[in-house]
């Protein structure tokens, strides 16, 4: 059975078919194939997979912020109504920042080093909302205090370089929320940070996902920070949605070798395993110029079989809303 | 882990500073305090890991150890040498036997050498094998480390971040050390690479005898490969012991903050948890008594005034709290 998510009056974002394809001299190469996912109103989406696996692109190309050699190759991007993937770049200005806040991985590189905080927070407000320069620098301060970055007011006068790097990702959580957006997207928030610290602003965006009722996508290669906020997950290999479904499903009952493998690789510290070597997953990536023409994760995966190298397979259900694109686990559904 | 295993490396005393100038136009100074009075001894044989946040002078002390930065003070004895007295010249010999991994293999690869030039040079400096051997014990390095021969012509940006971190490990490899430092040798690779490459150390370090300084932020992977754990804060070393304990018995508040911040499988935020504060302090004015006291939800009035010192608290597990014992 295809399938295709129904849609209602809950979905806020809708991921039909999405292909995007990069340019270079040596070839053009389908970075994300084919992907379709959607999120809920209020919903926490994760997207895990490693790099090169298409997870920044796909979201960029959500928003029209791909790079100039990459470009949709086709499918629908619906999101309030619109299709952003035939949006005006001028249209699509109105939706980033003011429908969907963005935060990247590198707080340091998205802030701007010759600003005041309290400049670059209250800007967007002046620009997307109309109002007056003293309201927006006293929101700019209500909404440092309310992501933790305390002495709200005296930081305003404050540059991101006198700022830890987790009180700098505060205030582009602060800033990503200025325009009350019904959509964050998430891009690997917590990588550049310290593990203590990525566990506060894992807290802070869940507890702002609740409290305003934001839908959140959150992009990780980290199978288990994700597991702890998201209601669902995505998982991609090779610009390929390989499962997707409910956060316990995922890792209860993975379907997809590929998931099966992350899970296995992932080190914890509260299971000592027998040996000292953890289950690694052997090979490489393959190159998204020259990819096998069957399932991209035939040549690493440990059940392949023949036919898995002759054609991709289709996402099949599983389970109520667990979705996964494997012949191997239908193989294993159909014998029970 | 038994006890009889002699030490290869001692270290006491070792002191890091570093001047920094602050303030406007840089008029200011300060002294960043990287390593703060650290000792302890390495294993002959052994994996000892160093786990703690950016900031915590992990790095630092990696560096010191093999001499790349000089300490302010203190000692580093290997072989009955202390390195400190040893002159930047007389040093090479002896670096031979002591290798270092960092965390980016693209930056410590030169662009413009292929895989076998990197891997043939740490040879032909120390004369290793005659000049007419090198190419085959660049072929069999390339073995050791799991990589086809034909990369001995690849240059680092014809490879992936995992095969590079293979070359850093087969350079590191061809001085035939004693003892590598693994500086977050794995923290820049993807899960599933970062578990061949542990395993490949692994392998290397049951084949060779190696003995391992295994510096990470990340206290899950250690779990698995190590013999002993520090924990490191603010340029302090606060816990030290076997893995086991560690992990599993923490004696130090602040080693317990790091291991139940680790993401969980199974684990669920709701949203509605109070979200525990602080982060860090600045290691150019870090807080006085104990470093942790700022954070730590058992401190005292006596942890803000008196340092506590690393002490052995249970046998071979050592942690510098005044209330250690009740975490036994």
């Amino acid at each position: 059975m295809n399938t295709m998510t129904i849609q209602d009056n809950k979905t806020l974002l809708d991921v039909r078919n999405l292909s995007i394809a990069i340019r270079s001299r040596k070839g053009s190469a389908r970075v994300v194939d084919d992907v379709s996912f959607s999120v809920c109103k209020g919903e926490t989406l994760g997207v895990v997979g490693e790099s090169g696996c298409g997870k920044s692109i796909t979201m960029l190309g959500l928003t029209g912020l791909l790079p100039n050699a990459a470009s949709i190759a086709s499918g629908s991007v619906d999101f309030e109504g619109h299709d952003l993937a035939r949006m005006e770049e001028k249209e699509l200005r109105n939706i980033r920042g003011g429908r969907i806040g963005f935060i990247f991985q590198d707080p340091m590189t998205s802030l701007n080093p010759v600003m005041t905080l309290g400049a670059q927070l209250a800007e967007p407000m002046m620009q997307h909302r109309g109002v007056s320069r003293e309201v927006a620098y006293r929101e700019a301060a209500k909404l440092l205090t309310m992501v933790g970055v305390s002495g709200g007011e005296s930081r305003l006068s404050q540059y991101p370089h006198q700022l830890s790097g987790g009180m700098r990702q505060r205030v582009m959580i602060a800033m990503s929320i200025i325009c009350q957006p019904s959509l964050l997207i998430a891009d690997e928030p917590t990588t550049a940070l310290d593990v203590t610290v990525q566990r506060q602003v894992a807290q802070l965006i869940k507890s702002l996902s609740v409290k305003l009722g934001l839908s959140v996508i959150w992009i990780s290669h980290d199978l288990a920070l994700v597991s702890q906020i998201a209601e669902r997950i995505v998982v991609l290999y090779a610009g390929k949605i390989v499962e997707q479904g409910p956060v316990e499903d995922m890792y209860l009952r993975p379907r997809h070798p590929y998931t099966k493998a992350l899970l296995a690789s992932l080190p914890s510290v509260a299971d000592h395993r027998a040996g000292r070597r953890l289950p690694a997953i052997k090979g490489a990536l393959p190159d998204p110029r020259n990819r096998p023409p069957g399932c991209p994760f035939a040549p690493r995966c440990p059940d392949q079989i023949e036919r898995c190298w002759q054609a991709m397979p289709e996402m099949t259900r599983f389970e109520k809303g667990h979705d996964a694109a494997c012949f191997v686990a239908e193989l294993k559904e159909s014998a029970q | 882990m038994t006890a009889v295993a002699a030490p290869l490396i001692e270290v006491s005393g070792l002191t890091k500073h570093y001047k920094v100038r602050t303030g406007r136009f840089g008029r200011g100074e300060a002294v960043v305090h990287a390593l703060d009075d650290v000792s302890f001894d390495v294993l002959k044989g052994e994996t000892l890991s160093v786990v703690g946040e950016s900031g915590s002078g992990k790095s630092t002390l990696g560096l010191t150890l093999l001499q790349l930065r000089r300490a302010t003070s203190g000692t580093v004895v290997f072989n009955g040498q202390n390195l400190g007295e040893v002159s930047d010249r007389a040093l090479a010999p002896i670096r031979q036997r002591l290798q270092i991994v960092f965390q980016d293999p693209f930056s410590t690869l030169h662009p413009r050498m292929t895989v076998g030039e990197a891997i043939a040079l740490p040879i032909r400096f120390h004369r290793l094998v005659e000049p007419s051997k090198v190419r085959e014990r660049v072929l069999a390095i390339l073995d050791d480390v799991g990589l086809p021969r034909r990369y001995e012509n690849h240059y680092p940006h014809e490879m992936s971040g995992g095969q590079c971190q293979r070359v850093a490990i087969g350079r590191a490899l061809a001085c035939e050390p004693e003892f590598i430092v693994c500086d977050e040798a794995i923290s820049a690779l993807d899960v599933s690479v970062q578990a061949q490459i542990v395993n490949l150390l692994v392998d290397l370090q049951e084949k060779l005898g190696l003995t391992y300084l295994f510096i990470a932020h990340d206290i899950s992977v250690v779990r698995h490969i190590s013999n002993r754990v520090a924990v490191m804060y603010l340029g302090h070393m606060v816990e030290l012991g076997p893995v086991d304990g560690v992990c599993e018995r923490p004696l130090h508040p602040y080693t317990q903050a790091l291991l139940s911040a680790v993401p969980r499988l199974g684990e669920r935020f709701t949203g509605e948890e109070p979200i525990a504060g602080g982060e860090i302090p600045s290691p150019t004015a870090p807080p006085s008594g104990c470093r942790f006291h700022t954070r730590c939800p058992f401190a005292t009035d006596r942890c803000t005034v008196e340092l506590p010192v690393l002490r052995e608290v249970k046998v071979g597990h050592r942690a510098a709290c005044h209330y250690a014992e009740r975490f036994l």
